[in-house]
């Protein structure tokens, strides 16, 4: 592999990261939809790059999936949710903006100490992507837990599949990679067609304990 | 080609599945759904006679026909149970003859999806199975739409899908070790392949493999701390799913874990997961174990019975060695048959008092004699007592790891008596405190709940040489 090839890989993974960045600090719903929407087309880049790296052309219908269905129909389809259902369009923070940031730092430092510490072995192209996955997937967890609204939550989470489509294509020839990224688009398609039925608006919006306590059942 | 009995395991339900979405009538599909667990339940007997040969996607040996045959085992009997619970939900009208199409074909879907799980011989594929099971679990949980039901299935779906991301990416790991000695492509997915070359692995990936895919089945074997979704679902769904769930789903999470177990354990330079099991295992034992004296919805409380289960099962093989995977297979087996015929009853107790609420359920040994000793026995054999087959295997589980770490079996009895005063105390008021709620007599069938507690009662009593010498070498395979 030449060192272009290599040095555009590492451009498109960095930026997926950048792109998880600025999820964390997004306030409003349509904003952070926006980022995803640019989070997918950079994962979409980064898979077509892979594809063409690798001559895997099966890796070219992950892209396309990345592209059409989680950068365009998904962004979408919640904007329309959001709008249709009237949900609250401020995200509610658990925690301040700046800590969270702190945190996903530090999480992206510790998933870079891990990820090459273990894979002295493996072909640096596959080091740095799953040390990118690893971040990718770690401040996804971060935005679910930070966030107390449930489409915030199902975006984190498809950040987070996002960073596992990356790890899946940057372990050259790994079998199932399409199907694994088909199952994964079922699964979100569920996900946001639940939002739709379930018609879950502003989910832990209130800090009533009472609230809670009828949810699980134990109350008196 | 030909059709093996492996392969009838996975159509049979997915043509079943195909046929209940389609067909109308409610007294029908009930019906048909009780067949095709039957005839997948044959289907899987006959494994023992003759052997279909593993391929490169479906794989059989001692270890998976024990987790089959339980599986279709219970899927039997519980559809039976629906059968008669689905009924009197339309005559209440929580349920529409709508829904129940639909909730018989994800029934038949969850069977599909466990036994793909179980006979699986590719990684990836187990994983695609074990999220299938979870989305159709997730949409039976949230079946009844009430506003508890959506939250219940919504939290089992967030933190669900999150444990899956997490198992996904420990087998990208596991793919990425073996690379290098297995070659690209679909060998490195294919487990046999995998376990074959695991000594020449990476250890320290496949180190960090194993955390992620022991954060991420364990979150779906209900493991502490990571068993937050599981009161809830086994709380709000229907009360046939919370057998399945319990008794089955659970262990096709520590099955997928096990499988990965074994492979680490042919690794020599690789860290023993047997610690990390046992820590957790633990943890979950003496949680639940104190989490049981608080708790006001039956249902809750033997979701909470069945994290200490589980804990106590993946403690028996995070020791490891053949006297306690011994213990432990037959523990997991104790428990799901006990556990299911325990939500047989509580299903058909709280479709007569209209209520899940311990408090006002009062008095069942005297208004519903048959539900309330049968809830009985069960409550007896879950929490230990002899001379039942729990009693038995839990005396197994102690009395193989005593000798090897004496501290942490005192903490694992210490949890499980903690567990026994925390159940009877519950239970107490229940059986035999004054005659509480409807007293209405229960339109149930008993068979399922009984024909569960007399094998618990057999084994407790008498262990047949076939069995014994069956679990004897799958406990060897596991080392």
């Amino acid at each position: 592999m030449s060192s272009l090839q290599f040095d555009i890989a590492h451009l498109l993974a960095g930026s997926l990261v950048l792109a998880s960045f600025m999820m964390l600090y997004q306030d409003r719903l349509y904003a952070l939809l926006n980022v995803y929407a640019l989070h997918a087309g950079v994962l979409a880049l980064s898979v077509a790059w892979q594809a063409y790296v690798q001559h895997a052309p099966h890796l070219y219908v992950t892209a396309l999936i990345a592209l059409v269905f989680k950068a365009i129909i998904i962004p979408v389809a919640l904007h329309r949710i959001i709008r249709q259902l009237g949900i609250h369009r401020e995200i509610e923070n658990v925690i301040g903006v700046g800590l969270t940031m702190m945190a996903g730092i530090g999480l992206v430092a510790l998933s870079m100490v891990v990820m090459l510490r273990v894979t002295p072995g493996a072909d640096a192209l596959a080091r740095e992507d799953l040390a990118f996955a690893l971040s990718v997937l770690l401040l996804g967890l971060l935005i679910m837990v930070t966030r107390r609204n449930a489409v915030s939550q199902v975006v984190g989470f498809m950040s987070l599949e996002n960073g596992l489509v990356l790890a899946a294509t940057g372990a050259k020839g790994m079998p199932l990679v399409v199907e694994i990224s088909v199952a994964f688009s079922v699964l979100i398609a569920f996900i946001v067609i639940g939002i739709f039925l379930f018609r879950i608006r502003e989910r832990f919006d209130s800090v009533d304990v009472q609230e809670l306590d009828r949810f699980r059942g134990e109350r008196r | 080609m030909t059709i093996d009995a492996l392969g009838a395991i996975l159509l049979i339900p997915a043509i079943s599945a195909a046929l209940l979405a389609i067909l109308p009538g409610y007294l029908l599909t009930a019906k048909l759904n009780v067949v095709a667990a039957f005839a997948t339940f044959l289907t899987s007997l006959s494994l023992f006679v003759i052997e279909p040969t593993s391929g490169q996607y479906l794989l059989l040996d001692d270890l998976n026909k024990v987790f089959i045959v339980l599986t279709t085992f219970v899927g039997f009997t519980t559809s039976v149970f629906s059968a008669s619970y689905i009924h009197h939900e339309i005559e209440t009208g929580r349920l529409t003859p709508a829904f129940l199409r639909f909730y018989h074909a994800m029934y038949q879907t969850l069977m599909f999806a466990m036994n793909l799980a179980l006979v699986a011989n590719n990684i990836g594929l187990m994983w695609v199975a074990v999220e299938m099971a979870t989305l159709t679990t997730v949409l039976m949980v949230g079946i009844y739409r009430t506003h508890e039901a959506l939250e219940a299935a919504w939290k089992y779906f967030i933190l669900g899908s999150v444990g899956i991301a997490l198992a996904l990416f420990g087998t990208i790991l596991v793919y990425m070790a073996a690379r290098p000695a297995v070659g690209e492509g679909l060998d490195g997915m294919v487990w046999t392949v995998l376990v074959k070359h695991a000594a020449q692995f990476d250890p320290a990936l496949l180190n960090v493999a194993f955390v992620f895919l022991l954060l991420g089945y364990g979150t779906k074997v209900g493991l502490a701390p990571l068993h937050a979704w599981l009161p809830d679902a086994h709380a709000e769904g229907p009360t046939p799913i919370s057998a399945v769930l319990s008794g089955l789903l659970l262990n096709v999470a520590l099955y997928a874990l096990l499988r990965f177990k074994m492979m680490l354990a042919v690794n020599s330079a690789a860290i023993a997961p047997g610690p990390l099991m046992v820590t957790m295992g633990l943890i979950s034992v003496i949680f639940a174990a104190l989490m049981l004296y608080r708790r006001r919805d039956i249902k809750r409380m033997f979701a909470y019975s069945s994290i200490e289960h589980m804990g106590i099962i993946v403690f028996a093989f995070g020791m490891g060695g053949p006297l306690a995977n011994f213990a432990g297979l037959l523990h997991m087996t104790m428990h799901s048959l006990t556990k299911s015929a325990i939500f047989f009853a509580v299903g058909h107790i709280a479709q007569v008092k209209g209520t899940q609420k311990i408090a006002d359920i009062g008095g069942l040994t005297v208004t519903n004699p048959a539900l309330g000793w049968g809830l009985m026995l069960g409550v007896i054999a879950i929490v230990g007592l002899p001379p039942l087959g729990i009693f038995m295997s839990e005396f197994l589980v102690v009395s193989s790891t005593f000798a090897r770490a004496p501290w942490l079996t005192v903490i694992l009895v210490l949890g499980i008596i903690i567990a026994l005063g925390g159940l009877f105390l519950r239970v107490g008021a229940v059986m035999f405190g004054e005659p509480k709620g409807k007293t209405a007599p229960a339109e149930a069938s008993y068979v399922p709940m009984f024909t569960h507690l007399g094998l618990v009662l057999m084994a407790g009593i008498y262990l047949p040489p076939v069995l014994v010498t069956g679990f004897q070498n799958v406990a060897k395979l596991l080392g």
